[in-house]
């Protein structure tokens, strides 16, 4: 027997498996990350000084980031939009659109990494620079983990648009809210980390 | 149209899965396989091989409880050099938080939620597999890694973690490698239980089987689809906590680590300003959650037990639904009960002391509801329907038991001694894991064809029963004189235990009649695959989906879609010609 609801909602609960699935685990996601901003709060309030943000980090290339990301978000939307138009060529420019601009905050990220570890600001030195280390390599991950399904999705996993259109949609869709999960992420930790 | 289906019916298109043809492989069919009763199975065997090895390090330290300072007999030479002449006291720490942390993360929930939810929610759903079978399957070996990890991390130079289960921060912080080892595997294990806990929602909402309504659903999915919640949602605090120890340990943060820290070797060279306080609250966001993660699952199997054995409906079912839900929503707001003793203020304890006493009355009411099941039953007494019987008075006692934990009065004498481990064990052991055990002798014939010994299994119960006993009850007698418990010679160095030590052999004499009386399950339970007495689809003649498949049920479970035309519990319905009435059975008045 095949397993229902993998592609077409179910009528009762509105939803496909796929779609249902990603928004579960972006709730625990929420969770993992509201666990970690509990504990700047905390942090903060306990500590005896803290150091404002854009004393110690960038505010330019931080913004730069924000706009990169937020900008990835939309060509995400385009591409998922695109597919559904059935348009597979913009579906393509879009997407690899999306993974271009992820790599580029990963780059200006790796560039902010390496400022900080020239000038010895390692984790261990603040609990500023610990929880900023912490935060945004946990969120890199996670960006990481977006280029790697996106790019699968740009690449030999678009083949699936040939056979199965609408599942592949629904995956790119799933992919999507993840991606949107993550840029939601950068924008709460700039302006906690960058300027408060 | 008739709906109930005997295994000859054969329905053509049923079979015509994307692999219900081809052969698969050895690898394909038993070690990577996608079938969700296979992988409950790996789940449930890879359990219990914990519950056994967390039960055996317990045994080890009972022994230097009970004679404190002598080798350890029969398995002493296995422990080591430093070990040879007693146990030393590293080793006893090692011991205590694996033996917690191996029960808890590798024992008890793996064998509640991912054996028996992975082998029986989608039977009990009418569904042909869980929602994402690949995920169910990277699940069980990202569970088997964190297990892995954690067996590994005894041979790691200063043995296993031995901070504790609960790997309270600074210690933690600056204790020997196993620690490390610890986190990693933690992190494994949570990762694994949020990949199992989307796929249990996500099966149980979009997998039912037509007909099947949500108050239609056996209670024990119900207590399967509540904890998968609190799994998902209590568990990546844990995560969170767990990468900020890490790197507290590895990149020397200071998250949980105070300014001004002094160990016997000098002052830590640490930055300072962490707060050992955020790692418990982190963690018992997650393990006050977890508790009702232990307990859920067993209450499910208890509810299908009874029903199935007092032949007539469980009472109140739409009160026991509403009830698991309240718990599992309240689960969320009661974790500081553990923290009375930190100082943290005591409009914190106020608070956390009043949703204490709330969330106990909705784990009141389903234990009433169980007991008022009893009440004028014809009950049958097989196996399985005797370890949920005694889960009830154990329950009881546990539960009863924590409710003066709960107020921060009598918490200030209570905590941290044996009386706190006498009632989470009054919980756990004789409760949950008596349950999981009427589990496994209920739903046997289902995964085998086959049923255990009856004999086996009422030496089991009673010596199981009887045992155990032994073992906890006089906890409440040591903890109440002052007994602490993480004492390494059983609190032989006190005064005021002078009087109460001796009952710490007692305790280590239960614990290992325990111990033998699990051989006659172990032994049971691999015997009666060959040798069990065969038994037809339905052998306890049960209502609800899992025991309309065949036994054991093929791949894609069902020889015919199944429909739902009833309630879960419809026995001894009045007017109907058998005393039970099955959920797939058309109503003849509407056929």
């Amino acid at each position: 027997m095949e397993i229902p609801y993998t592609v077409a909602e179910r009528p009762d609960t509105g939803v496909n498996n796929v779609k249902l699935g990603i928004w579960l685990f972006l709730a625990s996601e929420v969770m993992l990350f509201g666990g970690l901003f509990s504990t700047y709060v905390i942090l903060r309030l306990g500590g005896t000084d803290w150091p404002l943000g854009s004393d110690i980090l960038s505010v330019p290339i931080g913004t730069f980031n924000t706009a990169v990301l937020i900008g990835s978000s939309v060509t995400m939307v385009m591409a998922h939009a695109s597919l559904k138009l059935n348009q597979f060529d913009q579906f393509k420019k879009y997407m690899g659109l999306t993974v271009v601009l992820a790599l580029v905050f990963l780059a200006v990220k790796s560039y902010e990494y390496y400022d900080k570890l020239s000038h010895g600001d390692l984790p261990s030195a603040t609990t500023f620079l610990a929880i900023y280390w912490t935060m945004t390599a946990l969120h890199g991950l996670h960006i990481i983990g977006g280029v790697v399904v996106n790019g699968y999705f740009w690449g030999p996993g678009s083949k699936m648009f040939h056979t199965k259109p609408e599942m592949f949609a629904n995956r790119v869709e799933a992919a999507g809210l993840y991606w949107h999960f993550v840029d939601l992420v950068w924008i709460f930790l700039f302006p906690v980390l960058y300027l408060l | 149209m008739d709906n109930v289906t005997t295994a000859d019916e054969h329905v053509p298109h049923a079979e015509h899965g994307h692999d219900g043809h081809h052969e698969l492989s050895f690898l394909q069919s038993y070690v990577f396989s996608l079938d969700h009763k296979v992988i409950g199975i790996q789940y449930a065997i890879t359990a219990m091989l914990f519950l056994l090895l967390g039960f055996t390090l317990m045994m080890i330290m009972r022994w230097q409880l009970a004679f404190p300072y002598t080798p350890v007999p029969v398995i002493g030479g296995l422990l080591g050099q430093n070990n040879a002449q007693f146990i030393a006291p590293e080793f006893y720490n090692s011991l205590g938080a694996m033996h917690g942390t191996i029960m808890v993360f590798l024992g008890v929930v793996p064998l509640a939620v991912g054996g028996f939810g992975n082998y029986v929610l989608p039977l009990q759903i009418g569904a042909p597999d869980m929602a994402f079978p690949r995920l169910n399957m990277a699940s069980y070996w990202t569970f088997f890694c964190g297990g892995v990890v954690m067996f590994a991390s005894f041979f790691v130079p200063g043995g296993a973690a031995n901070s504790g289960w609960t790997s309270y921060a600074p210690l933690s912080v600056i204790a020997t490698e196993g620690q490390t080892w610890w986190l990693v595997g933690m992190i494994f294990l949570i990762t694994s239980s949020l990949l199992g806990s989307v796929n249990f929602i996500v099966t149980t909402l979009q997998l039912r089987a037509p007909g099947l309504s949500f108050m239609r659903l056996p209670f024990f999915v119900w207590a399967q689809l509540v904890t998968s919640f609190l799994l998902l949602l209590a568990f990546p605090p844990l995560e969170a906590a767990g990468v900020l120890q890490l790197m507290d340990r590895v990149a020397g943060t200071s998250f949980f680590m105070p300014a001004g820290l002094v160990t016997g070797e000098g002052p830590l060279e640490i930055s300072g300003g962490g707060s050992p306080l955020l790692w418990q609250h982190l963690f018992w966001f997650l393990a006050h959650p977890e508790v009702y993660v232990l307990i859920l699952p067993a209450m499910g199997i208890v509810a299908e037990v009874l029903a199935n054995n007092t032949r007539k409906p469980l009472w109140g079912y739409r009160v026991l639904v509403a009830s698991v839900i309240f718990l599992g929503f309240m689960s969320f707001i009661v974790w500081a009960h553990h923290m009375f003793m930190t100082g943290m203020g005591t409009t914190m304890s106020s608070f956390f002391q009043t949703t204490t006493m709330i969330i106990s009355v909705p784990s009141v009411v389903i234990l009433s509801a169980f007991l008022i099941s009893l009440y004028s039953g014809s009950i049958r007494y097989p196996v399985p329907m005797l370890f949920a019987l005694a889960f009830l008075p154990m329950f009881a006692i546990g539960g009863l038991t924590g409710l003066p934990l709960g107020l921060t009065a009598p918490d200030l004498h209570f905590h941290d001694t044996y009386y706190v481990i006498g009632h989470f064990h009054y919980v756990v052991a004789p409760g949950t894991i008596f349950a999981l055990f009427a589990g496994i002798y209920f739903w046997y014939p289902k995964a085998t064809g086959r049923v255990m010994s009856e004999l086996l299994g009422k030496i089991h119960f009673w010596g199981s029963f009887i045992s155990i006993q032994f073992v906890f009850t006089p906890m409440f007698i040591t903890g109440l004189a002052g007994m602490n418990r993480r004492l390494y010679d059983g609190g032989l160095e006190y005064a005021h235990l002078q009087e109460v030590v001796g009952w710490n052999a007692t305790m280590s004499y239960g614990a290992w009649a325990l111990g033998f009386f699990q051989i006659f399950f172990i032994f049971n339970f691999f015997w009666s695959i060959r040798n069990g007495k065969k038994v037809d689809d339905n052998p306890w003649k049960a209502t609800t989906l899992e025991w309309q498949a065949p036994s054991p049920p093929p791949h894609g479970n069902f020889t015919s879609p199944p429909e739902v035309h009833r309630g879960p519990y419809e026995y001894s319905v009045p007017g109907a010609d058998k005393d039970f009435t099955m959920q797939g059975e058309a109503d003849p008045a509407k056929a």
